[in-house]
C-alpha cells in the first residue's frame, strides 16, 4: 500500500499543526463557533448528541497492522474502546474530548492517516472496492488512482468551501462494488481497444434526500487527464452550484437542472483551458503510484493440494463448511483466498470494533495476510490475501475473536447508521432496528436459503445507511416526534443500480421484524428456484409484498 | 487610516470603495485611488480606463471574463466575499491569475476568516481587506499556515508530482 514520503509527512503534520492553533483559539475564546465549525469538520470533527464525532479517513479502505494497532490505542486511550466502520470505509470515533483531538490527529500522522477533509462542504475520502488488486473480476486496479486521486484533493486551496461535500469512487472492476453510480463522481477504470488505460466518468449521483443515479458524462478519459479533468468538474460546480439551500447544493442538483448533456459540454469547455497543462499526469507519476500497490510475495502454492484439505476440513466440520461458503472469495491468486471478517453478529451495532479486537484483527492480517486489512462500505473487515491453506487455522482464531459469523451477504450482515443512539441528525434509532431483525432471523439455515440480501437501514433521510440501494431498505422518520420507520424495495447500489421505491406508510419499531418476515413469507412463495430477493422483486414489482404487508387482520 | 495584509505586510489601504446606488445610473468616480464596481466600469471604461488609478471590484456571481481584455491595465481586481462559506472567490481568484494574467494587486474583501489566508493565497490574492474584522498581526501567521502542497495552483504552477525528488 502507499507509503508517506518526507512531503506527504510535512502536509500532513503542518496540517495537524495547524489545527492545533484553530482548537486552542476555539477554546480560549479567540475563534467564533460558527467560524471554528468548518474548520474542525475539515478536520473530521462533528459534534454529535453525546460527544463529539471524530471520522478517521480510510483511504480507498486501505489499512496496515501498525495503523490498526494505532487505532486501538486512540479506542483505548481517548475514547471508550471502540469505534466504528463506516458506509465510507472510514473509521469513527464516538466520544474523544475535544480538547484531545490534535494530539489524536498527531498520533495518526505518525502512522500515515489523517482526518482531514473526512467531514465539510469539500472533496471527501476517495473510496474504492474492498476487493481492488485481489478480484478476479478486477481490469485494472483502482488503488494508484484513488491515491492520486487522494493527493490532489487533500488541502485543494480551490475546493474547500465547496457549495456542499463532494464525494469521489473508483472501480476497477466490471461487477462494481464501490457504487460508482452513487456518488458525485463516480470512475470506472478501464482499458479501450487501443489498450490504452483511461476512465468512464460518471457525475451527479447520490443518496440522501433525492437520490439520483449518476449520469455518464464521458465515455473514456485518458489516465494522464484524471486532475485536470476532474479540475474542471469540480470548478463549474463550484461556480455554479446553488448555495442558498442547503438540500439543493449537491452536485446532483446542478446536473440534473442544467441537463447531463448541458453540463458535460459546460465541463468540456472548461477542461479545454486546463487540458494538457502542468496537472496532466506524467507516466512516471502513474508508474510510481503504481509501484505501492505492486502484488505482495506471494508463493506458488499446489491449489489442488490445498483444495483437497480443505474440502476433509470442510467435510469435518460443517460450520466451517458454511464459514468458507459465506465469509470466503475467490481470489485471483492460485491458492489464495479473500477473507471477510464479519462485524454484525446479533447484539453488536453493525460495524462496531473493540480496541482488543482491533488488535486481534492486526494480529491475523500479520500472520496471514501480509499485514493488510481493508475496511468495506458494508462496515466489514476484509483479510485480502490468506493462503487457503491457512484458513482453517485463521477461522478458529476468527471464532475466538468474534469475527466468524457466517452471515456475509445475507440478511443480517446489514448495512446500518449510527442513528439516533449516537447521531444528531437522525429522526430515529437505527441500531434496535437491526438488532432486532438479526434476533428474529437467528436461523442461519433459513437465511442461506434466502441467498444474498443487502438490507440497509438509515435513521434519517440522510441516508448515510444507504437505504435506498438495499434491496430491502428502511428509513427512519419523525411523526410528531414519536420514531416510525418506512420500508422500500428494490434498491441496488451494484453494476445494475437502482432505487428503492416506497412500500407504504411507516411502522412502529415493534412493528419491524414482523413487516421482514412478511416480505420475506412472500419471496419464499414466489420464487422461482433459486432466484435472488431482488430478481423476484424485479420480476414481480412492489403488489405482492404490499398486499401481504398491509393486509387487515380478518 | 484602516489597514489590510498585503504581500505578507500589514499596511495601510490606500484605496477608496465606491458604493453605487443601483438607481444611479452615471455616478461620477472621485479622484484618488478608487475601487468601482464590475458594473460601473463596463458603462464608463472608456473615460476611466486613461486613469491609473481605478481599480475593480466583482461580486462573486460575476463573470470575470468580463475584464479579460482590462487584466493588463488594471492595478487592482477585489472580488468580494460575501460570506467566508462562499467559495467561489477561490476560483475567481485563479481564474484572473491563471487564465486571464492578472499581475497587479488581487485583493479579497469582506467576509472571509483569517484561517481561509493560506488558501486564498494559493489562489492568487495578494491582498486581504478583512475591515480589520480579525487581528491583523496574529493572522499574519496564517498566510503560511500550509507551506507544501500537492497541487498546482496561481503560486506554483507544478504539482508536487513534477517537484518531488
Amino acid at each position: 500500500m502507499y507509503a508517506y514520503d518526507q512531503y506527504d509527512h510535512q502536509i500532513i503534520s503542518d496540517r495537524v499543526a495547524q489545527f492545533r492553533g484553530q482548537t486552542e483559539r476555539y477554546l480560549a475564546g479567540d475563534l467564533k463557533e460558527e467560524e471554528f465549525l468548518p474548520l474542525r469538520l475539515q478536520n473530521g470533527l462533528y459534534v454529535q448528541r453525546l460527544a463529539p464525532m471524530l471520522r478517521v479517513n480510510v483511504p480507498y479502505g486501505m489499512l496496515n497492522s501498525t495503523q490498526l494497532r494505532r487505532l486501538a490505542h486512540i479506542a483505548r486511550a481517548y475514547d471508550k474502546g471502540y469505534c466504528h466502520i463506516s458506509t465510507r470505509q472510514n473509521v469513527q470515533f464516538n466520544w474523544p474530548e475535544l480538547a484531545n483531538v490534535p494530539d489524536i490527529l498527531a498520533e495518526l500522522a505518525e502512522v500515515e492517516m489523517h482526518a482531514t477533509q473526512s467531514s465539510g462542504n469539500c472533496i471527501r475520502n476517495t473510496t474504492s472496492d474492498q476487493f481492488a488488486g485481489i478480484a478476479p473480476d478486477e481490469e485494472i486496479d483502482p488503488r494508484p488512482y484513488c491515491e492520486i486521486i487522494r493527493q490532489w484533493s487533500t488541502l485543494h486551496p480551490e475546493f474547500a468551501f465547496l457549495p456542499r461535500k463532494f464525494k469521489v469512487a473508483v472501480t476497477g472492476a466490471n461487477d462494481d462494488r464501490a457504487a460508482v453510480q452513487l456518488h458525485d463522481i463516480g470512475l470506472q477504470v478501464v482499458q479501450n481497444d487501443a489498450g490504452e488505460i483511461g476512465f468512464k466518468v460518471i457525475v451527479g449521483g447520490g443518496l440522501g434526500r433525492t437520490p439520483v443515479l449518476g449520469s455518464l458524462i464521458k465515455e473514456f478519459l485518458p489516465q494522464q487527464h484524471l486532475l485536470s479533468y476532474m479540475e474542471a468538474i469540480l470548478r463549474v460546480y463550484n461556480l455554479l452550484g446553488r448555495r442558498d439551500n442547503k438540500y439543493k447544493a449537491r452536485i446532483k442538483i446542478l446536473v440534473r437542472a442544467m441537463g447531463a448533456e448541458a453540463f458535460a459540454e459546460k465541463v468540456d469547455a472548461e477542461w479545454e483551458f486546463l487540458k494538457d497543462g502542468p496537472s496532466t499526469l506524467t507516466l512516471e507519476e502513474i508508474e510510481r503510484a503504481k509501484r505501492f500497490f505492486t502484488e505482495p510475495a506471494y508463493e506458488t502454492l499446489d491449489a489442488a493440494a490445498a483444495e483437497a484439505s480443505l474440502d476433509a476440513q470442510a467435510k469435518e466440520h460443517k460450520a466451517f463448511k458454511i464459514w468458507l461458503t459465506r465469509n470466503v472469495r475467490e481470489h485471483r491468486k492460485a491458492g489464495y483466498a479473500a477473507v471477510t471478517l464479519s462485524l454484525k453478529p446479533t447484539g453488536v451495532a453493525p460495524g462496531d470494533v473493540t480496541d482488543s479486537q482491533l488488535d486481534t484483527i492486526a494480529g491475523l492480517a500479520d500472520q496471514f495476510s501480509f499485514a493488510e486489512v481493508r475496511t468495506t462500505h458494508e462496515q466489514n473487515i476484509v483479510l485480502g490475501d490468506v493462503r487457503k491453506s491457512d484458513l482453517f487455522e485463521l477461522w478458529q482464531a476468527a471464532k475466538v475473536a468474534g469475527f466468524a459469523t457466517p452471515n456475509i451477504g445475507t440478511l443480517t450482515d446489514m448495512i446500518c447508521c449510527p442513528g439516533g443512539d449516537f447521531c444528531s441528525l437522525a429522526n430515529a434509532k437505527s441500531i434496535p432496528i437491526a438488532e432486532s431483525i438479526q434476533r428474529r432471523f437467528d436461523d442461519m439455515d433459513y437465511l442461506y436459503d434466502l441467498g444474498d440480501i443487502d438490507l440497509n437501514i438509515s435513521g434519517c433521510m440522510n441516508a448515510c445507511g444507504h437505504h435506498h440501494v438495499g434491496h430491502i431498505g428502511i428509513l427512519g422518520v419523525d411523526k410528531k416526534g414519536a420514531e416510525f420507520y418506512q420500508v422500500q424495495l428494490g434498491g441496488s447500489a451494484g453494476s445494475d443500480a437502482s432505487l428503492g421505491k416506497v412500500l407504504g406508510p411507516a411502522f412502529g419499531q415493534d412493528e419491524m421484524s414482523d413487516v421482514i418476515t412478511k416480505l420475506l413469507d412472500v419471496f419464499v412463495e414466489i420464487r422461482r428456484g433459486d432466484e435472488l430477493f431482488i430478481d423476484t422483486y424485479r420480476r414481480v414489482g412492489l403488489v405482492p409484498f404490499k398486499e401481504r404487508v398491509y393486509a387487515k387482520a380478518n | 487610516m484602516p489597514k489590510l495584509i498585503k504581500d505578507k505586510a500589514i499596511v495601510e489601504n490606500a484605496w477608496q470603495w465606491l458604493a453605487v446606488n443601483d438607481e444611479d445610473a452615471a455616478p461620477t468616480v472621485p479622484v484618488g485611488q478608487v475601487i468601482v464596481p464590475l458594473k460601473l466600469w463596463l458603462a464608463q471604461r472608456d473615460t476611466l480606463g486613461s486613469r491609473q488609478d481605478v481599480g475593480v471590484y466583482l461580486q462573486n456571481d460575476e463573470n470575470p471574463e468580463d475584464l479579460k481584455d482590462d487584466v493588463s491595465k488594471l492595478p487592482l481586481i477585489a472580488i468580494e466575499f460575501p460570506a467566508f462559506m462562499d467559495g467561489r472567490g477561490f476560483t475567481l481568484g485563479r481564474l484572473f491569475r491563471e487564465r486571464y494574467g492578472f499581475k497587479g494587486e488581487l485583493r479579497a474583501a469582506g467576509g472571509f476568516i483569517r484561517d481561509q489566508l493560506t488558501y486564498l493565497s494559493r489562489c492568487g490574492f495578494n491582498a486581504f481587506d478583512c475591515n480589520e474584522t480579525f487581528d491583523l498581526d496574529s493572522a499574519l501567521s496564517s498566510l503560511n499556515d500550509l507551506p507544501e502542497y500537492y497541487q498546482a495552483a496561481a503560486d506554483q504552477e507544478l504539482p508536487l508530482f513534477r517537484r518531488r525528488d
